[in-house]
Order: structure tokens, then sequence, then C-alpha cells
């Protein structure tokens, strides 16, 4: 059996593409396991879908091309959920809500906070603790 | 023994030696007290976090016709005018007008008085509006303008209360969530917030207040401001650990500083969800190492220095005095501390690495002769009580 791999995409739907069931044939068609993390799909209105796909490479590229006949734009460059560099304090109060370590102290002598988009599940709470509003969501 | 005097003269002709509060540590491990004491002039201290007890005092100059303000918004954030004609008073934690606050709860609190304060220091442009009821020589009724800093004649920030000395730790043991100003607190003991530099803080490395004082000069967010006062709430007399260390808020300063001076990175307006707007300021002192006992006092680390563990969902709001542990900043810092046998998650507020830096920039500051260290003007009382309010 090929390996599978994951990866991590922001879908964005123009409007009226978001009837089809996307998912559904992402999972009968290619074979793919989907982790949504986020939706926001308005019938008639654009729509953002983020979500986790695993895969065999050859599928998930087939899935995508899928998604992208379409004309559902892919984004690959996690910017679901971003941080403003320069507003970031390094307070830390967010370390403690974020589920996946994607906000983490590595280095406990400097206390840096680091963000790692890679481990972002989007589930949000950062955005609500940090009180100099560094984190940001597109949608 | 050295003296101010010979300090600054070593400050002076750029050949003083300074260390931060968490370099001096291995350096006095390394060469023992007495040799360090010899070796080093001056130890840097900083914390950057938020201190709501801010403010600023703003001079506008007067306009044509001139006008007698009596009650003035910035960027809809309303500023106190009973000050004079065209001086206002803008407070830090001051809401903006229409600003739901806990209605919708818990409100997000996006906007006040602080961030109005970064704005101004980060060189934006501020609306003013201001309201009057006209006398003969102020007949002017109502303004609205755009303003930056550098339209301002004076823009000086005091800080009534800053540079806690410590401060306890905020859990939850309820069963609902609660929104504190030390964070958002699951219920069950799950989190904690605390806010403190530990060993980087300035009245944990001078507990005596030996060299801090009324009329010492310190960093304030860039600029060279002062010590003017005692801080509000400043409670000395409490329990004290290694080398006197309060495991409590104890002292506080008071702080002014001129404005035009600041670097906005060292003064961000802060929105704490479901408890208001503040401010975060940045500020060093330094720590002038007259003596052996000096030194010893800024080699104080993080595992040494204790804060109490405060359930803020019914103790703290009650004043019960209950303190359900404490806990060392070492553990605190990890992330993790344990309170009587669980394992409770810790976040800070306010930020080491913004403390670092600056102790750094202000050691490097002294190093180049630009601080001198000062010789207060008067003591801070080291006994003294905080006295809970009078009500019927
Ligand atoms: S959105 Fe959630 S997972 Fe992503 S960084 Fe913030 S807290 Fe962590
Ligand atoms: S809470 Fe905000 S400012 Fe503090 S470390 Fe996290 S992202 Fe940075």
């Amino acid at each position: 059996m090929a390996e599978t791999i994951t990866r991590k995409l922001m879908l964005y739907f123009p409007e009226c593409e978001t009837e089809k069931p996307i998912v559904y044939h992402l999972v009968k068609d290619y074979d793919l396991i989907i982790n949504i993390f986020r939706a926001r799909v308005t019938p008639e209105e654009e729509g953002y879908l983020v979500l986790d796909v695993t895969g065999t490479e050859e599928n998930i590229e087939k899935g995508t091309s899928f998604i992208q006949s379409l004309d559902i734009r892919i984004d690959t460059t996690q910017k679901g959920v971003t941080r403003e560099e320069e507003r970031c304090a390094h307070c830390g109060s967010c370390v403690p809500h974020c589920p996946t370590n994607a906000l983490s102290i590595p280095d406990r002598n400097t206390m840096d906070v680091e963000f790692n988009t890679e481990e972002c599940i989007e589930c949000l709470s950062c955005l609500k603790v940090c009180p100099f509003g560094a984190m940001k969501s597109l949608f | 023994m050295k003296t101010i005097e010979q300090i600054n003269e070593k400050i002076s002709s750029g050949k003083a030696v300074v260390l931060t509060a968490e370099e001096i540590i291995d350096y006095v491990d390394k060469k023992g007290v007495e040799q360090a004491a010899k070796e080093v002039d001056v130890v840097t201290t900083a914390t950057f976090g938020p201190m709501c007890s801010s403010g600023c005092f703003l001079n506008f100059g007067h306009s044509k016709p001139k006008m007698r303000i009596t009650e003035a918004w910035l960027d809809d954030v309303s500023a106190y005018a009973g000050v004079a004609a065209v001086d206002l008073f803008l407070g830090a934690t001051q809401l903006r007008a229409n600003d739901p606050a806990n209605i919708d709860y818990p409100g997000e609190f996006k906007f006040g008085g602080g961030h109005v304060m970064e704005k101004l220091i980060a060189g934006e442009e501020v609306q003013l509006f201001g309201l009057s009821y006209g006398t003969d020589d102020y007949p002017r009724r109502e303004l609205r303008t755009t303003i930056t800093i550098d339209d301002l004649n004076q823009a000086i920030m005091v800080n009534p209360r800053n540079c806690y000395q410590n401060y306890n730790v905020a859990v939850n043991a309820s069963d609902k969530p609660i929104y504190t100003y030390l964070g958002y607190l699951k219920p069950h003991l799950k989190n904690c917030g605390y806010s403190s530099a530990g060993q980087l803080s300035p009245l944990l490395n001078d507990p005596y207040y030996r060299t801090i004082g009324v009329g010492t000069r310190v960093w304030l967010a860039g600029a060279q401001g002062h010590v003017y006062s005692e801080g509000t709430q400043h409670s000395p007399s409490c329990e004290r650990g290694v080398l006197g260390v309060p495991s409590e808020g104890a002292g506080t300063l008071a702080l002014t500083g001129d404005m035009k001076q600041m670097d906005p990175e060292f003064v961000r307006g802060v929105s704490l969800k479901g408890y208001g707007v503040s401010l975060s300021v940045g500020v060093g002192i330094p720590i002038p190492i007259l003596d052996e006992q000096m030194l010893l006092q800024t080699t104080i680390r993080d595992r040494d220095i204790m804060a109490q563990v405060i359930d803020y969902s019914t103790d703290y709001p009650e004043r019960t005095g209950k303190v359900l542990g404490n806990v060392s900043y070492e553990e605190l810092k990890s992330g993790t501390i344990d309170l009587n046998g669980s394992k409770v998650k810790a976040g800070g507020l306010s930020s080491y690495g913004k403390a670092r830096k600056i102790a750094s920039i202000l050691a490097e500051e002294i190093r180049n002769g630009k601080f001198t260290v000062t010789q207060p003007i008067a003591p801070l009382p080291v006994e003294q009580s905080m006295n809970p309010m009078k009500e019927v």
C-alpha cells in the first residue's frame, strides 16, 4: 500500500459553488480521510473551508484537481489563522489555551512564544485570550 | 563600598560594568559575591506587563477663539477635563463611548484609553472632540479636530501604581469559566494566570527599597522618567522569604515620563476579555551595586521567588484572605504548576521576553554613558499596610 500523507488545505468558494457535496466526493471517489477544522459556507455567499486531507499523494493530487475543476480556490499557505508578529508581546497567555501546541514556548529561558501554523487546527481559542490582538482570523 | 557618584563617574567615562538581573545570577555563582561586588557597578532590572493604574496628562494649546473644555473625548474615549482649559487627563482603563462592556458577556473591550495612548506614542492621528458652556474669555462651545503627539505641548505619562513588587496567581475553583484581569480561567483549577517578570522584576531585586526611592531615574518605555512617589497600594509590611523577597503584592512605584520620548513597542493597549481595557508598559530600573549586600539582593532567582495562588471565583472577590497554595516563578514559567497534587497549566500576562529586552537595552544605555544612576531624594516606606475600604 502506498504511503499516506496529510495536507492542510483552505478552500475558498466563490458564490454559488457551495451546493456540491465536495467532501462526499473526496471521501468516496478519492479515498481521502477528511478532518474539517473550520467552515463558513453560506449559500449564495462566498465561503471558506479549512481541512486536513489524508491519503496517498496521488489521490490527494487527484482530489485537489477535482476541487479546482469546480472553480474553488485552494490555498496551502495556511492563512486562516495568523499572528501579527509586531503585535505579539510574547506574553504567553495563549499557550495554555492552545490545544495542539501550535503556540508554544520551546525555550523556557527566553520565554519567546512560537507559532507553528502546521499544527494549528483553527479552534480560535487564542484569538479570545490574546490581550494584544495579535492573533487574527481570515474569516 | 561604592558611592553613587563613583558609579556615575565610571558610567560617564564609559567604563561601567553592567549586567542584567538575569546575567548576574551566573556571574556571582562563578566569581563569588566578594569579587563580583568589586567588578560590577550596575545591575539592570525590568518588567513589561499590564498595569491598569496608568494615564496621561495632555496639553493641546489654545483654539481660536479660546475654549475652556469641560467634556472631551479622544477617539471617542472620554478624557477628564476638570484640570484646566486645554489640559486633559486620559485614563488607561477608560472604555470607548458606547462600548457594550459586559452587557454582551464576556465583553471584548477592543479599544480604550490604553489604546489611545499607544496610538499617540506611535505618532498616529487621534480625534479630539470637546464641549464647553462658554465664558466671556473662553467663548467657544464645541470643537472637533485631529492631532498627533507632535501637536501637543506636553504629553506626560503617569502611572500612580506600577512595578508591583510581586503578585498573586489566579485560579478558578468554581464550575464555570471566569474572565479576570489575569486572563481567562477554566473551571476546576484547569489553568492559572500570573503577572510578574520574577527574577528580572525591579522591586524583587531591591526588596527593601535601598536604592530605589522617590526621584530615582527609570527607563519608562524608552524615555528617561522617574519615580515621583510611592505607588498607590504600596504595602511593604508582608510575608517575606529568601533574601527578604515578598511573596505578596507588597511595594509599588508611582512613575512618570515624557511620552514624546517613548517607543511604541513598549506602550501597548490591552484588551482583557470580560474584564476591560488596560495598558502594558515597559519599565527598566538600574540598581547601583553599592556593596556586597546590594549585589546579593540582585542574585534572587525564579526558584526562590514565591507567589500565592488565589481562587478568583470566590476568595478574591469576597476578600476572604484564603490562599490555596504557594508556587515559585520557576514552576510558573515551566508552564505547569503543582497545586496540592494536581497539575495546573500556567500562562503569564507580563512578557518575560520584553522584560529581558528592556534590561539589555538599559544595560547598553548605561554602558554608553547615556543613562546614569540616581540617589533618591526620599526613601519609600518599608513598613506600611494597605487598609480595606471603609463601608458604612
Ligand atoms: S487557533 Fe487554536 S490551534 Fe490554532 S494557534 Fe490558536 S489556539 Fe492553537
Ligand atoms: S497571547 Fe497574544 S501577545 Fe501573548 S504570546 Fe500569545 S499571541 Fe503573543
